[in-house]
């Protein structure tokens, strides 16, 4: 089904008795697809954009490209550098903001600024039942009752249909730029750590195929200062690249290129970075770091839900097999009884977010 | 404002209650009326109730014992950090038996590489700063009650603070806890790593104002702290003006850490009590920016240049540590001037900052048809509104009149398209106006969450939600 506004979708699900999936543009979908699909595509446009607020506010279903161009317009962006996921994941389409939301999208600048979950003030969501509710609002600071928004981004589609999202965005800096020096994984890992436990407010500290990669932005001259600066404190050789050149290379790194089109399973781990090569030890398989050492893209057939159990969690984007990391005992009761309550008849999906299965 | 009827029977069972906590709790049950009266209210003053009796454990595992003893009993539990809440969030019944935390302040672990600390949730915010600040780390979210509210507070209430534009509120700074739910079940939720596994609980347990459950551990990211910081002053001769300049100077992208914002009644009473040579002006912004000396002195450039677009009656910059504090000096005593002239309600609405100068002059023109006045002083950036009502505690009726108009402002801060509370939460003080921003399907959404958390309703009882919502969960 493709409903046209939040009411039509309303009515849609209220008469829904087997199995549906939303769908926004599939390019980021790693839960099984399972019985009709609902699409967002008629929940489209920005609604609202006030640059001076740093708030938009836009249909779920609206292109994430279209939301750049307008915030782009203005010279600004959504914080969290969505990545794309198309080539890793062999997909194509048109990904869109539900579709972000839904699985919690972030970046390279996690460490800075955070995830989708920091950046969105707001969201409408359908739920299970047909009903239509509002959570969190569309100003900076909300702490007015239960944030239901966080439950909802990052739920994989199982909780709601998510309608219409409102963010906090950021104003792109004047300028960027990025120390690469080429180094081996322990002591790569050891300067992204000791540059985000500066004062030098780094934006992004990823570890990729012999090359460590540090990147500040700002004012000019506030860039130039702390590049010099950062270069004093990890000593060692660094170059230098500016401008447009550093954004390709952090293109790269969000949208974990290296692995697209190339056969194998994909792991995305998620553990405290001066543990990224213990995790490691033994794991036949090629590994990226970003966030410091604390996100681990992983090329390998290794059961990582066994090894991350305890230090961390591990969800397999791409290959067959149990999705997410089995949740513990006290974890698994509670998202059991959120699902049940958000979703009684499980339209959404029957088994539990919580085992790992896909369903 | 209406609370329940105390339960009969655990009023009746009092003495037996309190045994069980003492075998629990040895040497924490604090049950002579006398004392547990020390307990009767949080900030929020004009309610006050004495609890049934008070519990200070010192371990998670003396919390879950108690917590599995009332509900087995069917006792209500209020928890309470510091009891620091502006909104009476810690507000006692009389048949609850209030948690403390205060016993539960040390630092579990500091881990610098990793750049987060675990601490019990009874430490005061102020000193996880003072656990780290010697090798050159800060917690970010600073509250202005920081030097006495708890991180437990802190989480149960998302708290914000004046950074929090360049540092997020509390949610963004949290990494994991160790939860322990009313039936005593203890769950360590999230952890030091930046990502939930499977649904966000860590996110709909921060603000939920102690409904889901009792933090008894934290794990918060820390920062390196800047190399320094400096502010200036900025006047303008109306607040139209200075609310434009707030936007012009957060959509080119500078991000200071703060942006205080104070109107003429404000500056008027405060300049009486602290003699900070504010200039004399309808609005006067304090921003406040970060870095080294010559990165600060690019921003201040930037601002300036933003700054004299909008004619300023003045833009003072500081040359030096003494001028630096001269300027905050007034916006520091800001309350204390106010407490000094008169009895004042705190409100903390949330607005677009788009809305900033339409929402001052409707307040300022209710205030003149109620005959109560209003000073505001506030985080700017972010909109957060502190309206501060002046009023008369001792004449009849003046309170009341008070908490009317205070109500009729957070209505027009819903109306266009901002909230009831920023930061300081929902508690008792607003539970009844939680319909002006929420539809009955939101409410039951959100009370869906706490009847998978605390099924029979025992936690932080007649809080958030309004009574007549909740009064068939309640009676079950």
């Amino acid at each position: 089904m493709r409903p046209g506004d939040e009411l039509e979708l309303a009515e849609a699900l209220r008469g829904c008795a087997g199995r549906v999936f939303v769908q926004g543009g599939g390019t980021r979908r790693i839960v099984a697809a399972v019985g009709q699909r609902i699409e967002t595509s008629g929940l489209t446009g920005v609604r609202m954009y006030e640059p001076g607020s740093l708030t938009l506010v836009a249909g779920a279903g609206t292109p994430v490209a279209e939301v750049e161009a307008v915030l782009a317009g203005q010279r600004q962006r959504l914080a969290f550098e969505v990545p794309d996921l198309r080539g890793l994941l062999g997909r194509d389409g048109v990904s869109t903001l539900g579709g972000v939301a839904a699985v919690n999208a972030a970046g390279p600048r996690r460490v800075q600024v955070g995830a989708c979950r920091d950046q969105v003030l707001g969201l409408r969501y359908v739920s299970a039942a047909g009903v239509v509710v509002k959570a969190g609002g569309r100003v900076m600071k909300n702490v007015t009752g239960l944030d239901i928004g966080k439950l909802l981004v990052g739920s994989h589609g199982r909780l709601g249909v998510i309608t219409e999202l409102a963010f906090r965005v950021q104003a792109v800096p004047e300028a960027v730029a990025t120390l690469v020096g080429a180094c081996d994984p322990g002591s790569g890992l050891a300067a992204l750590r000791a540059a985000l436990g500066s004062p030098f407010d780094v934006s992004g500290a990823a570890y990729a195929r012999g090359r460590a990669m540090i990147r500040v932005e700002g004012l000019a001259g506030s860039v130039a200062y702390r590049v010099q600066r950062l270069r004093g404190l990890l000593g060692g050789d660094w170059d230098v690249v500016a401008a447009e050149d550093s954004d390709i290379l952090w293109r790269k790194v969000r949208d974990v290129t290296a692995f697209a089109g190339r056969e194998g399973t994909v792991w995305r781990l998620s553990v405290k970075p001066t543990e990224a090569l213990s995790v490691l030890n033994g794991i036949e398989g090629e590994a990226l770091f970003d966030w410091g050492g604390g996100l681990i893209w992983l090329l390998s057939e290794a059961d990582m839900h066994a090894v991350v159990a305890g230090r961390g969690h591990a969800t397999r984007m791409r290959g067959a097999g149990a999705v997410f990391q089995p949740e513990p005992p006290g974890i698994a009761d509670l998202t059991r009884g959120l699902r049940a309550k958000f979703d009684p008849a499980g339209i959404f999906g029957g088994a539990s977010i919580s085992s790992g299965k896909e369903d | 404002m209406d609370m329940p009827k105390p339960d009969a029977h655990v009023m009746a069972a009092r003495d037996s209650i309190v045994a069980r906590l003492r075998a629990a709790v040895p040497e924490g049950v604090i049950s002579d009326p006398v004392e547990t009266r020390t307990y009767e209210c949080d900030a929020l003053t004009a309610y006050r109730c004495t609890p049934l009796a008070v519990v200070l454990p010192r371990t998670t595992a003396e919390v879950a014992a108690v917590l599995a003893l009332c509900h087995g009993l069917g006792v209500p539990v209020v928890p309470r950090g510091a009891g620091t809440s502006l909104a009476g969030g810690a507000l006692p019944t009389a048949d609850c038996v209030m948690l403390g935390l205060a016993r539960m302040n040390a630092v579990i672990e500091t881990d610098y590489e990793n750049r987060c600390i675990t601490v019990q949730a009874g430490r005061t915010n102020l000193s996880v700063t003072g656990a780290v600040e010697a090798e050159g780390f800060f917690y970010a979210p600073d509250p202005s009650s920081q030097l006495a509210c708890a991180i437990g507070g802190n989480i149960a209430m998302n708290s914000g603070g004046a950074h929090c534009l360049k540092y997020g509120v509390t949610t963004n700074n949290l990494l994991g806890v160790t939860l322990v739910q009313m039936d005593g079940t203890v769950v360590q939720v999230g952890g030091p790593w930046l990502d939930a596994g499977g649904l966000d609980l860590l996110g709909v347990i921060c603000g939920s104002e102690g409904q889901l459950g009792v933090v008894t551990e934290a794990t918060l990211r820390i920062l390196p702290k800047p190399e320094g910081a400096r502010p200036v002053l900025v006047g303008f001769d109306s607040n139209e003006v200075a609310g434009l300049c707030v936007a012009d100077i957060i959509r080119a992208g500078l991000l200071p850490v703060a942006i205080e914002f104070m109107d003429r009644p404000c500056i008027e009473v405060t300049e009486a009590f602290a003699h900070a040579g504010y200039p004399d002006c309808e609005a006067l912004l304090i921003i406040e920016v970060e870095g080294a000396p010559a990165e600060i002195d690019e921003q201040l450039a930037a601002i300036k240049a933003i700054a004299l677009r909008h004619s300023p009656v003045e833009f003072r910059e500081s040359r030096s540590e003494e001028e630096s504090r001269r300027i905050w000096l007034g916006r520091k005593s800001a309350f204390g001037a106010m407490g000094n002239i008169a009895d004042y309600m705190c409100l903390d609405g949330a607005i677009p900052v788009s809305e900033l100068a339409f929402v001052l002059r409707r307040i300022g023109e209710m205030s003149r048809e109620v005959g109560l006045a209003v000073a505001n002083v506030f985080h700017a950036g972010d909109g957060n509104l502190h309206p501060l009502i002046l009023y008369d505690a001792n004449t009849p009726g003046q309170l009341e009149k008070c908490e009317a108009f205070g109500a009729d402002i957070l209505r027009l801060c819903v109306e266009v398209g901002g909230c009831l509370t920023g930061e300081h939460g929902v508690g008792v003080e607003k539970r009844d106006l939680m319909p002006v921003q929420f539809s009955q399907d939101d409410l039951a959404a959100q009370m869906q969450i706490k009847d998978v958390f605390d099924p029979a309703w025992l936690l932080n009882p007649a809080k958030v939600f309004p009574l007549a919502v909740t009064a068939s969960r309640r009676a079950a």
